[in-house]
């Protein structure tokens, strides 16, 4: 059954990634896409975090540590980007 | 037990998650969609993680479970706070249907020359607008 549900879970989680990506193309302005990023970001955490408890491998839940903290600090430099403007 | 948890808790993060996708696609706003995505996604990766834990059941990757849920829950509020204060001053376009931007009253009202006791709504003085 397990089985089952982890393969609904990460179907949807695809959904949800490819629904946000077409925000990211879309995106009218910066700070939409910028949005789009970080939420890709989050979701990509979830799905390695159900490919961690479906496998029980404990490194895989080392690499969503590591995008966790790579996704905060590119959405942090992309708003100070965007507040700031281009530096010349 | 355990499968009957985590396939429930699985299933309800991975719906959030969708929310959170779907609310960012159809929402008309910057602010609006950044609302929808850290909320909606913070809770879906929370499900999600309590699943993993349960199903891994090991304490290490508790603690790296519960590192990376407190890590999520401390920085989502950060970056969307940074990324709202960045767009509205970058002068993003709002909703038309928005009622109400305070930053925008405070800064005409102070423009103005002050504010008095009759023009504040609430009946408190805004001491900040004052100076």
């Amino acid at each position: 059954m397990l089985e089952v549900v982890s393969q609904t879970t990460l179907a949807t989680l695809g959904v949800a990634l490819i629904v946000s990506f077409i925000r990211l193309v879309k995106g009218p302005t910066l700070p939409d896409r910028v949005v789009a990023m970080d939420l890709i970001g989050v979701l990509v955490v979830g799905l390695i975090v159900v490919l961690a408890g479906q496998s029980g491998v404990q490194a895989t839940l080392d690499a969503a540590i590591v995008i966790a903290l790579v996704g905060f600090l590119g959405t942090i430099a992309y708003a100070t980007y965007v507040e700031r403007g281009d530096p010349q | 037990m355990t499968d009957i948890v985590t396939a429930v808790v699985w299933l309800a993060g991975s719906a959030f998650a969708l929310l959170a996708a779907v609310g960012v696609l159809r929402m008309p706003d910057v602010f609006t969609r950044m609302q929808a995505s850290t909320k909606a996604s913070t809770l879906g990766l929370a499900c999600l993680l309590i699943g993993s834990a349960l199903q891994m059941a090991d304490f290490a990757s508790f603690i790296r479970a519960a590192s990376i849920g407190g890590f999520v829950l401390l920085t989502t509020p950060v970056s969307g706070l940074v990324i709202a204060r960045a767009a509205y001053f970058a002068d993003v376009p709002l909703w038309e249907g928005t009622v109400l931007d305070e930053r925008q009253r405070d800064s005409a009202r102070a423009a103005r020359g002050g504010s008095s006791a009759q023009d504040n709504r609430n009946g408190h003085v805004d001491e900040r607008s004052r100076g």
